[in-house]
């Protein structure tokens, strides 16, 4: 028998606790609005799909990692788009991806440019878009610098989720990162832009809060800039009442044309980036399942199918199956109710605080071990220790930059390199040679346990391991 | 007196056309242009388009 306390007196593992939260912790309100959201929650994204349109392409502030003239299909990175929409083509597209995708549960509008400065683009499509499919949730990005004058229509419209980026407090650190703001018809520079920006930032996350709207931050992590300030920032965020914080890496490279790019300054290693999310665990839950998507990421978090739905594909007449829409949520409905009892099983075990289990999982979803090593397009680490299972973020195999080609590795090498600190990889199933190479680097590959759930299966093998390993080990 | 957008350089965000306060930034083609015979040069004051522009050297005297 099973019993919902059994949760709740610590049986739960971390991941279910932590941003990853899952219904049996979270408030019932709360819950109803992530629990379809796959940014806002890191169950949901086993589960759920998201796109964005790139409708609102003006922006009011410039940011030094960004450069407004860039466009590269092979690219995968926030603000990067193939094609610009009308409002009109963007519903479209809107539809034409909810008919063939079932999963589609959020629409976002997130750059380029500012979702609210653009806000006439944004609204248009928006009110469209819910006019022909009821079902959705709209969540936007923005800059925060517009926030203040539409926090009244955001709550009007239903939006419910809006993410700001917020990249400092002190203004003096905003003066390194925002060369200029354009506020009130008048462009500002330097030391008043940022103080401009930062009051305007802390404003409206005051108001979304007020009125029950979740606000997820993002950081960019900049090495040397603001790395040790994102503690601070992350602190303030959840005083002031933010949903989730999420830090994200700086990505630089001469060849994006960029502020940063151009001047050599450098995006943060791994070690770096999670040096600083555990320095922020603790305060403002965090998102460690972010995949850093495009402006027009259509798919589950983890892919992108952006490139199947281009204005020149989208099919001339589109009808949305609700029925087809509707099946697949109460099956998912039926899934999650599989995994939280299977979640329930996990208990922390009675062994040494300072085993630890590293695994990398190759899954396409549903928050199984499904996916075939060879076709596994990314991993996702977690973490197993005596207090429970916790996931530690995805890493994508491969980062198809401009520059093309493979390189002087083979693909396999770096997926070994990739995943160099893990101690086991679990798969659904994997070839002998990748499974001779990740063993000789110390990786154990298992497919014992495809199929099944991820976090009840990393428990098990944690036991297994702390079982067979000598008692003084 | 009047500004022009250098096309190779308009990445057609068209936050000029909705901050000019003569209305005289339309889209054209895949850009945007100016319509000389509207455009104040915003009457002394920094010009707008050239104040929201994130493409330097993009708005110039035409």
């Amino acid at each position: 028998m099973m019993s919902p306390n059994l949760t709740a007196s610590g049986g739960c593992s971390a991941s279910a606790c932590g941003s990853a939260a899952a219904p049996e912790d979270m408030a019932p309100e709360v819950w109803a609005k992530v629990k379809n959201h796959p940014c806002y929650s890191e169950e949901a994204h086993h589960y759920f799909a998201r796109m964005h349109v790139a409708v609102a392409p003006a922006c009011n502030i410039q940011c030094n990692y960004c450069n407004r003239k860039y466009d590269c299909a092979n690219e995968s990175r926030p603000g990067v788009v193939s094609e610009r929409l009308t409002p009109e083509q963007g519903v479209r597209k809107v539809l034409a991806v909810a008919a063939s995708v079932p999963q589609l549960s959020v629409l976002g509008i997130a750059g380029p440019g500012d979702a609210l400065y653009d806000w006439k683009k944004t609204k248009a499509t928006f009110d469209a878009v819910v006019k022909e499919l009821p079902d959705i949730k709209l969540c936007l990005s923005t800059n925060g610098l517009a926030l203040p004058d539409h926090v009244d229509e955001i709550v009007a419209m239903n939006i419910d989720h809006v993410t700001i980026t917020i990249n400092m407090i002190d203004p003096e650190i905003g003066a390194k990162i925002y060369p200029w703001i354009f506020h009130q018809h008048k462009r500002y520079e330097g030391l008043e832009a940022a103080r401009i920006l930062h009051e305007r930032q802390m404003l409206g996350l005051d108001m979304l809060v007020a009125r029950g709207v979740l606000v997820k931050v993002n950081s960019v992590l900049i090495p040397g800039v603001n790395d040790e300030h994102l503690i601070e920032v992350n602190r303030e965020v959840k005083k002031r009442g933010a949903f989730l914080h999420n830090v994200m890496p700086l990505i630089s490279d001469a060849a994006h044309g960029t502020h940063f790019g151009l001047t050599g300054q450098r995006g943060p290693t791994a070690e770096e980036l999670k040096k600083v999310q555990d320095a922020c665990e603790g305060g403002t839950k965090l998102m460690r399942h972010c995949r850093q998507c495009r402006a027009d990421a259509v798919g589950m978090l983890g892919e992108d199918r952006g490139q199947e739905f281009t204005l020149d594909k989208l099919p001339e007449t589109i009808e949305i199956d609700f029925a087809r829409r509707e099946a697949y949520r109460r099956q998912i409905e039926a899934k999650r109710e599989l995994a939280a009892f299977a979640r329930m099983e996990v208990k922390p075990m009675e062994t040494k605080p300072s085993r630890v289990l590293t695994v990398a999982v190759a899954t396409k979803g549903d928050n199984l071990i499904n996916q075939h090593f060879g076709h596994a397009k990314e991993f996702l680490i977690y973490r197993a220790d005596a207090l429970g299972v916790s996931f530690l973020g995805a890493r994508k195999i491969d980062d198809q930059y401009c520059q093309g080609g493979l390189g002087e590795d083979s693909s396999l090498s770096r997926i070994v390199a990739l995943i160099r600190d893990c101690d086991a990889m679990l798969c659904a199933k994997i070839g002998g040679c990748p499974w001779g190479e990740l063993a000789a680097a110390g990786i154990e590959p298992i497919d014992d346990y495809a199929h099944e759930f991820i976090e009840p299966s990393i428990a098990a093998l944690y036991a297994k391991r702390c079982a067979d390993a000598p008692a003084d080990a | 007196m009047a500004y022009k957008i250098v096309a190779s350089q308009c990445s057609a965000c068209g936050a000029c056309e909705f901050e000019c306060p003569n209305a005289a930034i339309a889209m054209k083609g895949d850009g945007f242009a100016i319509a000389a015979a509207k455009c104040t040069e915003c009457e002394g004051e920094e010009p707008r388009c050239i104040g929201v522009c994130p493409v330097e050297k993009t708005i110039v005297k035409a």
